[in-house]
């Protein structure tokens, strides 16, 4: 499979935090090719393991790129087909009105987020954004047969196609971050192709879009030496400030900032130089808001990286990457996991 | 699927051809006469009986939609809304532009970044645009020019009990019920006239109504519904399942007594459920219709939609089902010619 194709499937599939295990198969037919085992842990993190060769020193490097995405979860069943629901995740009421949703019940159900017509509105009320506790959504059933197909605690997510747009670019929901996921995927093909001492251990983290969870339990059961978070980072558009931002179509984002391991970080952007990888800095100086948070923070502490796919109006149901950005944040990590040796008490003195 | 043809077309108010050329597609080999005129209306004449009270049936083919006005140096495309649409419904929505139909989004600022008082306050048209990938003025030009019309990329879609989804269903189901008459009806004289412009500022129906002077005339629509648990009966203008929505008045017409009580004695005795459209607000093609030339009475029967105006409009087949049965027993009274005996 491309790229494109499996970040299609990824996207089309749903994996609302605490409910991943909906994508689980899709990721595991993806990656089962190129892995030599593939595990779920009690949390329903997905690792993936790949050995090294001639590793004498167990070198253990570990890959996180979450797998869960920001959803909405049903509340209550109302009168005439409509329920009531809540956000998981960090989810902007301004991108919910007029949606079209699938609740994922016994069944699918469509239904739309129901929102009151302009004729209707006051001339104040079209300035305010509502709350998602004062929407509805509209299933089309009666209440009692929709009791049969649905429940409260059921996930919701938008109802939104992938679709290509020009210049290598995609738009869809949960590209957040499923455009890692692709990143892994593509990574580990390359490294069926290239030699490397460590045992990799890329792992499908779930639960991060509402606190980092996932990350937490496998990275201390991996215990790694090296741990390297992939997720996407705010691309630049024109109400964002520069400084904020990264460009898409001009390669990954290398994280700098207190999570990052300074010397790893330069042994990275080399690689990224030595290969001809475009790259840019992200600048996080205290927390990233990503798992390498938590990854650098188990156990006695993990050397930890951090790698940043831009991708444009995060946490819309629209959001944009350049398939191009995830091919060569792809290349930079294979590149810099091959360039890896057994000796890495130079590369991690302070 | 004819409503599924319909609503997937592009006819923003102002390019309604693609509308227009299924619908001429669709009826032509069951008219008498058929014109388009300098608007861009579509007038059709079905001959049979003749009646002595000329009658008119009208559904406008344009819906709200947006415009290109502006690309900038990156390419973004900057736009202005056709017809009334609130601008909160735009938001992480996908678009199609111009007459190759170029996806596009329609982005916002993460609320990750967004300061405490742009979390709760909509953001202006002008401050939104749509990202069609391109990354420079030029190559945007290849595909996209100013002027072009933008509409939503929403699917046709069934679901629940009877319930479709899709975009300007206000008023694709107008123009299906009025095609699906021209088709079925037969030996009763009336002109079918689908117009263009209606929801920016009724501008076609006018002309269109001028040209065939008639005496009576039903507007067909797609009409508000916000029925949603925990608001006041009032303050519902229709629900959905409750059958076809007749008018009383609105912002362009105080509808004929005579004639909107002739048409629920007619659901009533053919045991066709009916309701009464309780808003006030909208308005819609017979505000021009009704005070053309010497004028005309003028009712209008709608299908009610939820989430008009937006990509995600809801309705339901039982009243689309129950609007044509009502519209087929009214020409059925028509017929006999004495429907016109009360009024004045």
């Amino acid at each position: 499979m491309d790229t494109k194709e499996f970040l299609k499937k990824l996207c089309t599939g749903y994996s609302v935090s605490g409910h991943e295990y909906s994508i689980e198969e899709t990721i595991k037919l993806g990656f089962k090719k190129y892995a030599d085992n593939i595990n779920v842990d009690k949390l329903g993190n997905i690792i993936i393991i790949k050995k090294g060769q001639n590793n004498i020193s167990k070198l253990k490097i570990m890959i996180a790129a979450h797998m869960d995405e920001i959803g909405l979860i049903v509340k209550s069943i109302e009168k005439n087909g409509f329920i009531k629901f809540t956000n998981v995740g960090g989810i902007d009421p301004k991108t919910i009105i007029g949606q079209e949703v699938i609740v994922h019940g016994e069944k699918p159900l469509f239904g739309v987020v129901v929102s009151k017509p302009p004729h209707l509105q006051e001339a104040s009320e079209s300035e305010k954004v509502p709350k998602l506790e004062d929407l509805y959504i509209d299933l089309g059933y009666d209440s009692e047969k929709l009791k049969e197909y649905i429940s409260v605690g059921d996930v919701i997510t938008i109802n939104r196609e992938f679709k290509e747009l020009k210049n290598d670019k995609v738009t869809g929901k949960s590209l957040d971050n499923k455009a890692g996921i692709a990143v892994m995927y593509e990574s580990l093909k390359i490294l069926n192709k290239t030699k490397h001492k460590a045992d990799l251990y890329f792992v499908c983290t779930v639960q991060e879009e509402v606190g980092l969870r996932g990350a937490c339990t496998s990275t201390y059961s991996i215990n790694p030496d090296i741990g390297i978070a992939i997720d996407v980072g705010f691309g630049s558009t024109p109400e964002l400030p520069k400084y904020e931002t990264i460009d898409l179509g001009k390669g990954p984002g290398i994280t700098i900032g207190g999570t990052i391991h300074p010397k790893l970080r330069e042994k990275m952007v080399e690689v990224a130089k030595e290969y001809n990888i475009p790259f840019q800095y992200e600048v996080s100086p205290s927390s990233t808001g990503t798992d390498a948070d938590v990854i650098q923070l188990t156990r006695e502490g993990i050397p930890t990286l951090c790698l940043s796919i831009p991708l444009r109006y995060m946490h819309t149901s629209v959001e944009v990457v350049n398939i191009k950005d995830i091919e060569n944040t792809a290349k930079l990590l294979a590149f810099f996991i091959a360039s890896i040796s057994e000796n890495l008490e130079g590369l991690l003195c302070y | 699927m004819l409503l599924k043809k319909l609503t997937e077309a592009s006819g923003v108010s102002g390019h309604e051809r693609e509308v227009r050329n299924i619908i001429i597609d669709e009826i032509k080999d069951y008219v008498d006469d058929l014109k388009v005129d300098k608007l861009g209306n579509l007038i059709v004449f079905k001959k049979g009986k003749e009646n002595p009270k000329k009658l008119m049936i009208t559904a406008h083919m344009d819906e709200v939609g947006l415009m290109v006005i502006d690309i900038d140096d990156k390419g973004y495309i900057k736009f202005t809304t056709v017809g009334g649409i609130d601008k909160r419904i735009l938001i992480s929505k996908p678009v199609l532009i111009g007459d190759k139909k170029v996806p596009g989004v329609i982005g916002s600022k993460p609320m990750h970044l967004q300061k405490k008082e742009e979390r709760d306050r909509a953001i202006e048209i002008d401050s939104l645009y749509i990202d069609i990938g391109v990354d420079s003025k030029e190559e945007a030009l290849k595909f996209v020019n100013i002027g072009d019309y933008i509409s939503f990329d929403s699917k046709y879609t069934e679901f629940g009990d009877n319930l479709i989804k899709a975009k300007a269903l206000d008023n694709r189901v107008g123009c299906s019920l009025l095609i699906e008459l021209i088709k079925e009806i037969e030996d009763v004289s009336f002109y079918g006239v689908f117009t263009v412009m209606e929801e920016i500022g009724l501008k076609g129906a006018g002309p269109a109504a001028y040209n065939v002077d008639p005496d009576i005339c039903i507007v067909l629509e797609g009409t508000l519904c916000y029925d949603v648990p925990q608001i006041d009966t009032h303050l519902i203008p229709t629900r959905l399942n409750n059958g076809p929505a007749i008018s009383l008045i609105d912002r362009t017409t105080i509808f004929n007594k005579t004639l909107r009580e002739k048409i629920a004695e007619i659901a009533r005795s053919n045991g066709i459920p009916y309701q009464y459209r309780k808003s006030s607000m909208g308005g819609n093609d017979s505000g021009k219709i009704h005070v053309t030339k010497e004028g005309s009475i003028t009712a209008t029967i709608s299908v009610p939609c939820r989430n008009i105006h937006s990509p995600t409009s809801v309705m339901s087949k039982k009243d689309y089902e129950n609007t044509l049965r009502l519209l087929k027993a009214i020409l059925n009274e028509y017929k006999k010619g004495e429907f016109i005996s009360g009024i004045q």
